[in-house]
């Protein structure tokens, strides 16, 4: 009888082999599949009953973000307040149940929750603690950005403001915004309101950069070579560019000027003939090194970042060296085929990549992730995205820049005692009726602390006369503090 | 009687880690619970220590030949389940706790009352009459009743119990005993085989029949496979020439376990049941054929009844189709979130005692968790890796069971032993399958760990039979001087 207890007993190891696979099965193979269950309340059950941690301005004081318990036991669950109103609410986002996440809260959201890899959750379930999560530290400024909130002054529009040499993000700011504690009420109101305030116009709205952008078109011209600052080019105002007339702003007529002049004077016809000599596809080349096609490299949600570049009447991107009307794009517009676009973030980049000898830099809001004990669990480097130009072409760039603000169309962003460099963009929207007013600059020129781009919708001024005081503003309370 | 002190030194020594993992567990709820160590972590470690000694003690003093490993295999699984307990709810691990003496004394009593197991050969009529009753009160009124559709449960007072946890021990002490006897005159022994072209044929032709009669009809795949299956094994029951006088008491006993599908409505306790049959009818008369009928039979009657009783047909139901929205929310609700909580547990788990049990308004999210589903809860703090132990321990724990079979002497002490591993093993599987999905979800324990008085009771029984049985195959092969 012993063949067949042997044989009894195979049988019986193959059924709990069976139950091993089994349970791999749905703790290994479908797990994912489980977590995305629609009838599935675990993660958010989970999610409410971890305190999350505290969001800290830069200053490591001033509490942007923490979480209040409610209840107590097992039962205890957490939710989120936001102590600043509504000072931060597109870069910190929220975190609610029902609401889900947006902006700091999403993107850094697993240390926020206190994720740590398998390897270091094991050691924490032996010491059996209590998860928490970790705290942000960011980079963020509450001075510049209520200084930078108040002077937008309740114009649409958005300021952002980047350490050059760092990509530290101190001020991002979008008008109209929200207060993130009213997002579990009042978040259908805020979605319908046709002024987007949940919109964050620094990172997803698409503007015509406007003469800011003759900053890329100068990058590319002095890097590769094909015109120096001094380069004398015909001002006639107004000359052919792809078979269609084209004015300067004022339709004022220059006689020959040089490169730097045409900078000074945002000279339209100067900067058209530069496209063309500069040609399609080195002009992308140099888009392309500025981060224009590709979203930010921000630590924000994917979803919140657009990319910038030449898009096409139905918004799709145009790419390769094929047809767009050089000339215009070259000037910050653009023709039928394609016209050039940015957000707010972008050309706040291209100002920091001049200030910074050339060298792009990732842009970042978070400095540092700190354990409750408040040992640093990691801190963000600097990192760069990419050498631009060279670093004699950023200082060309730098001086032509200095010129504008100081004798050309941003003289109201001069600075007592300190030197700044700049460019403003006026781009006419809804056919003319009104302007996308831009101010690009960074501060001080000799040793560049801060670099900024302000636009501002729909206005009836310029970018000297609107984007430009505001600049000034953020940059003097900016740069007080330095 | 040296190698008697040694197996006694080797249970001793097994309780150790014992010890120190029921120490451990519950120093780690309790460092959850209020993030500090208590005194009472290192108190219930020795309390469960002591108790363990003290069995241990008594084993040494009754049985010293018996296997050394069972024990603390079994101490290990009551301990996991006592922290487990603890975790989920401390005053359901105190009256669990309570019941493990109440077990330790049945199990010191068995050992102490049945010298020799084959006594219970003489009394084995009465003994299947006593578990057929036990199995059918729940449906008595007054004392049975209903929980999740299954009559599995009486109340005597306070005390609630599953009968079917002792019935299953008397079943399989009714079945070796009987098929010890009838096994093998229910079997004539094997003729030369017959010639190729005669074997075509007896086979042949009844499976073209059912062929024909399948493509005729077209029941589905699952009735077409147990219809070609019980063929089969029909034509090779018939050619071993079987005595049918000795067939009636298995037709008996397949029409019980029917019934038991009928009246109890529980598929889990009676595959348990009709499983732990076969292989004791597989091991008395070696004939696979035998199983083939048997199993088709059981498959069929509860395809048939599935299709007719509306608890069945639901629990099936849900077991096809846990997720689907109509079932998430009312039916399967409790194993489709079983299965979630497995799915959190990943490979490593989550720790001790962090296990999502409760709503944040109060309520529970694992319904029965203490019982049906404390194996979702295990996987869930401790992982695969955790669930997978614990299978190693169950199988270990079979295994010996199956030691001793092989080392018993006679026929009767080999079927007890190998049925009471097989029917504690089955047990296992149709709740730890219910609970991962491989088969109906049913309301069995998990032997050892579940909550429950009436199952640790029972299973601690079936311990001490198992050791009894082994104390006489060793003291005997050791007198014969072959004790390993």
């Amino acid at each position: 009888m012993n063949r067949q207890v042997s044989s009894l007993f195979v049988v019986l190891a193959l059924l709990f082999m069976v139950l091993v696979g089994s349970t791999s099965w749905w703790t290994v193979v479908r797990a994912n599949d489980l977590k995305n269950k629609p009838t599935n309340r675990r993660a958010l059950i989970q999610e409410q009953r971890v305190p999350r941690g505290v969001i800290y301005a830069r200053d490591d004081k001033t509490v942007l973000a923490r979480s209040v318990p409610h209840g107590r036991g097992q039962t205890r669950v957490f939710s989120r307040t936001y102590p600043t109103g509504s000072l931060f609410s597109h870069s910190i986002g929220y975190s609610f149940i029902l609401n889900g996440r947006r902006g700091l809260e999403e993107s850094r959201n697993d240390d926020l929750a206190g994720k740590e890899n398998e390897f270091a959750s094991i050691l924490s379930g032996l010491e059996s603690r209590r998860q928490e999560g970790f705290d942000l530290v960011t980079n963020l400024d509450p001075a510049g950005q209520k200084t930078a909130i108040q002077s937008l002054g309740g114009q649409k529009g958005a300021v952002v403001a980047l350490e050059p040499a760092t990509g530290k993000v101190r001020v991002m700011a979008s008008v109209p915004g929200y207060d993130a504690n009213q997002i579990p009420r009042g978040f259908n109101r805020l979605n319908r309101d046709p002024n987007k305030p949940l919109f964050n116009r620094a990172t997803q709205e698409l503007y015509p950069p406007g003469s800011t952008f003759k900053v890329v078109t100068a990058t590319a011209a002095l890097d590769s070579g094909k015109a120096t600052p001094s380069s004398i080019f015909d001002g006639h105002s107004p000359r052919t560019i792809s078979g269609a007339p084209l004015a300067n702003a004022g339709g004022e007529n220059f006689g020959p000027i040089t490169l730097t002049d045409a900078l000074t004077n945002s000279v339209n016809t100067v900067f058209a003939q530069v496209g063309e000599r500069v040609g399609r596809s080195t002009l992308l080349k140099y888009m392309n090194r500025y981060g224009f096609n590709e979203k930010p490299k921000l630590d924000y949600p994917a979803e919140q970042l657009i990319r910038s570049g030449i898009r096409d009447g139905k918004g799709e991107l145009v790419d390769g060296a094929t047809g767009f009307d050089i000339g215009r794009v070259a000037i910050g517009q653009g023709g039928l085929e394609g016209a050039i676009t940015a957000t707010p973030l972008q050309m706040a980049e291209v100002a920091a990549t001049v200030a910074n000898g050339g060298k792009l830099m990732k842009p970042r809001f978070t400095d540092r992730i700190v354990r409750k004990d408040g040992r640093v669990k990691q801190r963000i480097e600097p990192d760069m995205q990419a050498q631009v130009m060279k670093a004699q072409t950023a200082k060309e760039l730098g001086a032509m820049m200095t010129k504008v603000v100081e004798e050309g169309t941003a003289t109201a962003a001069a600075l007592q005692g300190i030197q700044v460099a700049g460019k403003t963009g006026t781009a006419e929207v809804a056919n003319g009726a009104a302007n996308q007013a831009w101010f690009i600059a960074f501060a001080p020129v000799e040793k560049p602390k801060i670099a900024i781009a302000v636009t501002v919708e729909r206005t009836q001024g310029q970018g000297g006369t609107v984007a430009a005081p505001i600049a000034k503003q953020v940059l003097q309370t900016l740069l007080k503090h330095e | 009687m040296m190698s008697a002190r040694s197996a006694r030194i080797r249970e001793l020594f097994g309780l150790i880690p014992v010890t120190l993992c029921v120490t451990a567990g519950f120093a780690g709820v309790l460092i959850t619970r209020s993030a500090q160590i208590q005194d009472a972590t290192l108190t219930y470690g020795a309390f469960f220590l002591a108790l363990c000694v003290g069995a241990h003690l008594f084993i040494r003093a009754r049985l010293p030949y018996a296997d050394p490993y069972i024990f603390p295999l079994a101490a290990l699984l009551a301990a996991f389940g006592l922290v487990e307990i603890y975790r989920i709810d401390p005053e359901l691990a105190r009256q669990q706790a309570q019941w493990f003496v109440v077990a330790l004394i049945f199990f010191c009593a068995t050992i102490y009352f049945l010298r020799d197991h084959h006594i219970l050969e003489r009394y084995r009529y009465t003994i299947a009459a006593a578990s057929l009753a036990l199995l059918l009160m729940p449906r008595l009124p007054g004392i049975g009743g209903q929980t999740n559709g299954a009559f599995l449960a009486i109340s005597v007072g306070p005390i609630q119990f599953q009968p079917a946890e002792i019935a299953k021990l008397g079943i399989i002490v009714f079945l070796a005993s009987y098929l010890r006897e009838v096994g093998d005159v229910l079997v004539r022994p094997r003729l030369r085989p017959p010639p190729l072209w005669r074997q075509i044929l007896t086979y042949g032709l009844p499976l073209l029949a059912v062929v024909l009669l399948i493509l005729a009809v077209h029941p589905g795949i699952a009735v077409s496979v147990l219809l070609l299956v019980f063929t089969a094994s029909l034509v090779a029951v018939v050619l071993e020439r079987p005595s049918l006088k000795h067939f009636g008491p298995l037709l008996l006993i397949w029409g019980l376990a029917m019934l038991m599908l009928i009246f109890i409505r529980d598929l889990g306790s009676s595959l348990m049941f009709f499983g732990g049959f076969l292989a004791l009818l597989y091991l008395a008369t070696s004939r696979l054929s035998l199983v083939g009928v048997g199993a088709s039979m059981f498959f069929a009657g509860a395809i048939f009844f599935a299709d007719r009783i509306p608890h069945v047909h639901e629990r099936v139901d849900t077991w096809l189709h846990p997720f689907a929205p109509r079932i998430a929310d009312s039916t399967g609700y409790q194993i489709s979130q079983g299965l979630f909580a497995q799915g959190d547990g990943g490979l490593f788990g989550q720790g001790f005692g962090q296990a999502l049990l409760k709503l944040p308004g109060g309520g529970t999210i694992l319904p029965a968790a203490h019982t049906d589903l404390i194996y979702a809860v295990v996987v869930n703090e401790t992982g695969l890796f955790g669930g997978a132990a614990l299978m190693i321990v169950y199988l270990l724990l079979t295994a010996r069971g199956f030691a001793i079979a092989s080392m018993a002497n006679d026929g009767f002490s080999k079927l007890l032993a190998a049925g009471l591993s097989t029917v504690l093993a089955l047990q296992v599987f149709v709740i730890v399958g219910g609970v991962t999905a491989v088969i109906p979800l049913t309301g069995v324990t998990l032997p050892f760990v579940s909550y429950g008085g009436s199952s640790i009771v029972a299973n601690m029984v079936l311990l001490a039979l198992l050791l009894v049985i082994s104390e006489h195959a060793r003291s005997e092969q050791g007198r014969r001087g072959g004790l390993v």
